[in-house]
């Protein structure tokens, strides 16, 4: 993670016909591996350009396991057409709520997918290194992530300084809820810096309107949503070099630098004054779900609500989510102008545990820009997004969608990836949530860094 | 493997075994001496008794030798994991809810199912009181526990009241109370959950009991002047009494492997977690393999004592 600015590399929008250049230059035809070789089903036809060079791919299929389940896979699926269609190769689509444990499960019974989307890098970390059964990425794959990712999001796919599995799609975590009516009733306005927020949040106390709405409950998974804040609050505060070190464990999880930052955040979460809109005090975070943290926005019985833009999708049917409109999502503010522009995101990374040609073709594909633009023309009602830069923002229906997009691509941004999501399972997807969680419910800041940092593996 | 192959291998694998069956069943049905009786026996114990080496020997033993490793299994590093689970706070914690859970569920759910039984016995109404008492049963523990998580849901007291114990104290008067966060008490709350699946089974068993008691013994008694506490004491009790048992032992193994409603109600958050969810967390959640492997062995372990108590006493009940 040396890159700290993502580069815009070409992210002039090549549109779909790159796409062509892209596949025959590293699908290639000429027996690099990625091609069963035969004439291709989608010989001939316009929109398989690009597509032929994997071969007659007929009769075989790939299978997917992941945690996109539905409502959102129907457009996962639909955005695979235009490769069956041109290869004749089948994708057998899984999606499991369980995936993180079970696909564990899977990989160690011998009874692996051919491919699975990994939202952790964490994870595949530990996949690569435990069971050494990760399949690295083809040529093409890496070559398409140089040219429409860049240095960082590759380093999020890569294990030792192999590359194995190139990002799919993408959300940004920076992002407050807020509801542009009631700022417009109340005379508020979007806040640039830190400092403004908070004087903002203030005039909303005075006023009588809880400021914040928090809610951390998400089955076992309770308290992810604190460690985004913490995480949120590190880059604002000690930049996105100190953070890389602290991910990594290069210093310890309890180094002053974090307790600043944790106490920063504690400045909203843990202060009764600013939560929590329409529930109770700050224990009731801990006992209400994330999902439903932030509806009380509607109600007007808070102001603001820090989530990712995949929050888009919690709002009830017939909420107008746009900048004039119910609610909408600013980014949340930096505290200086000293780290530039620091957005925390997520996303799934493509990991494949066979090589076969079609494995390799599948793979190859949902890394190009045609992919990503098939995948934002099926997703119509909007709420997915991905940080490949070839993705045409016109095809994005959603505003957030647009937004998340423009924050991708904005070449000021500096990306870093959340960071519980490549911690060791130890802590990334089990201490962190549960301290943090203890935190809420009046843990003080340094037992619960000292609690975390004492969980980190020595191994 | 594509889903054809494996319908293929699994057409296989029938075909196999009844060739296997159907082998045996001519090779032994000639042998009528006393060996050739012993000799069908084997050949019809032995592929059960190789599957359940398979299917439950191999794994038990895989996981006790596993407890020995390190996170990812790769190297040996002795009892650590052991030491782990018996000097770690969060682990003494997941030890001592677990010690909570198996010393009062079981007894408050017997106890409770038991005066049901005697209060409803030979009521006019008993089939429906009974039923009551079963639905629960009927419930997944997942279910129950969402069930009781909304019973049990928190809001402020100025706010509108989802949970039906918060609306039920706001309209007392009395501040709304936070079950599923106030430690040590919420682990009792998750308690109650599994008592009222649980009650109905150690009803139903006991109240079969209560009626299988000779009507002699119970007239005896009523003739000799016992007062309904007095018959309960001497007679009904002592006569259910490896009922009572077998009832108690099977709710402390279910208890020991709780694990749905921990995982559902708070995740094993706010100091609530039992052996059956760590174990879970630190196997497939943590990536800690080896501990997992221990904390699996160790409920193995607790288990096996009440598992043999329980199928003796089973034996005895059904000999009598």
């Amino acid at each position: 993670m040396r890159a700290t600015r993502r580069s815009r590399g070409l992210a002039a929008f090549a549109g779909l016909t790159t796409a062509a250049v892209v596949l025959s230059a590293c699908g290639g035809g000429d027996g690099d591996g990625a091609s069963a070789g035969g004439t291709s089903p989608g010989e001939g036809k316009a929109e398989c350009e690009g597509l032929t060079s994997f071969g007659d791919l007929s009769g075989k299929s790939v299978s997917v396991y992941t945690s996109i389940i539905a409502p959102e896979d129907k457009a996962q699926k639909a955005s695979y057409k235009l490769f069956e269609d041109c290869t004749g190769a089948s994708i057998k689509y899984e999606g499991s709520s369980e995936f993180e444990a079970q696909l564990n499960v899977r990989v160690q019974g011998g009874n692996a997918p051919d491919i699975a989307y990994i939202p952790q890098p964490g994870l595949l970390k530990t996949l690569v290194q435990d069971t050494g059964q990760v399949v690295e990425a083809p040529e093409g794959v890496g070559k398409n992530v140089d040219e429409f990712w860049g240095e960082d999001w590759k380093a999020y796919g890569s294990v030792d300084d192999k590359f194995y599995a190139a990002p799919l799609g993408a959300n940004v975590k920076s992002f407050v809820w807020y509801s542009p009516k009631m700022f417009e009733e109340n005379g508020w306005e979007v806040p640039t810096t830190w400092d403004e927020m908070m004087t903002l949040s203030e005039d909303m106390a005075a006023q009588d309107v809880k400021p914040w709405c928090a809610g951390i409950e998400s089955g076992d998974a309770t308290g992810w949503v604190t460690t985004d804040w913490l995480e949120d609050s590190m880059l604002r505060e000690v930049g996105p070099d100190v953070y890389d070190q602290w991910v990594n464990h290069e210093i310890p999880f309890d180094d002053p630098q974090v307790e600043s930052a944790l106490k920063r955040v504690g400045e909203i979460l843990k202060n009764d004054d600013m939560v929590n809109g329409g529930i109770g005090d700050v224990k009731s975070i801990a006992t209400t779900a994330f999902q439903e943290a932030g509806l009380p926005i509607l109600k007007g019985d808070c102001g603001l609500h820090r989530q990712a833009s995949f929050y888009a999708a919690q709002w009830p049917e017939g909420t107008d989510v746009s900048e004039n409109g119910d609610v909408f999502a600013f980014y949340l503010p930096t505290v200086s102008e000293e780290f530039g522009q620091p957005v925390l995101g997520g996303g799934e990374f493509v990991a494949a545990f066979a090589d076969r040609p079609e494995v390799q073709a599948f793979q190859t594909y949902l890394s190009t820009d045609t992919w990503a633009n098939e995948k934002a023309k099926a997703t119509p009602g909007g709420g997915w997004v991905s940080a490949n830069t070839g993705l045409d923002i016109a095809n994005l229906s959603s505003p957030i969608d647009k937004l998340s997009a423009e924050t991708f691509q904005d070449p000021e941004a500096v990306f870093r990836f959340d960071g519980s999501d490549q911690m060791p399972g130890a802590v990334g997807a089990d201490s962190f949530w549960k301290q943090m969680t203890a935190w809420i419910t009046g843990q003080d800041d340094a037992t619960t860094l000292e609690n975390i940092e004492k969980s980190w593996p020595s191994s | 493997m594509s889903t054809p192959e494996k319908l293929l291998n699994l057409v296989f694998a029938v075909l196999l075994f009844f060739g296997v069956m159907g082998a045996i069943l001519l090779l032994t049905q000639r042998l009528r001496s006393r060996n050739g009786e012993r000799v069908q026996i084997a050949a019809f114990v032995g592929p059960s008794l190789l599957l359940v080496a398979v299917g439950l020997l191999y794994p038990a033993v895989t996981t006790i030798i596993q407890s020995f490793k390190n996170r990812a299994l790769t190297e040996f590093v002795g009892l650590e994991n052991y030491r782990a689970i018996f000097t770690d706070d969060s682990q003494l914690q997941v030890l001592r809810n677990t010690a909570i859970w198996v010393i009062l569920t079981p007894v408050l759910a017997t106890a409770i199912g038991l005066v049901y039984a005697v209060l409803i016995d030979k009521a006019r109404f008993e089939r429906f009181a009974k039923t009551l008492l079963f639905l629960p049963m009927a419930i997944s523990l997942v279910g129950a526990s969402i069930i009781w998580k909304f019973v049990y849901d928190y809001k402020a007291t100025e706010q509108d009241q989802l949970g039906i114990l918060n609306a039920i104290l706001k309209s007392l008067g009395v501040d709304t109370y936070r079950f599923l966060l106030t430690e040590p008490w919420n682990t009792l709350f998750l308690i109650v959950i599994f008592i009222w699946v649980q009650a109905g089974f150690a009803m139903t068993l006991l109240s079969a009991s209560i009626k299988a008691i000779p009507d002699e013994i119970n007239e005896a008694a009523r003739l000799d002047g016992a007062s309904s506490l007095k018959m309960f004491r001497f007679i009904t009790i002592p006569s259910i009494r490896p009922a009572l048992i077998v009832v108690l032992t099977t709710i402390s193994i279910a208890t020991l492997k709780v694990f749905d409603i921990v995982r559902t109600s708070t995740g094993g958050n706010f100091g609530t977690s039992v052996l059956a969810n760590e174990f879970y967390t630190q196997s497939f959640r943590a990536f800690q393999q080896g501990l997992g492997a221990a904390l699996g062995t160790l409920i193995f372990v607790l288990v096996l004592p009440i598992v043999v108590y329980n199928i003796r006493q089973m034996r005895k009940l059904e000999s009598r």
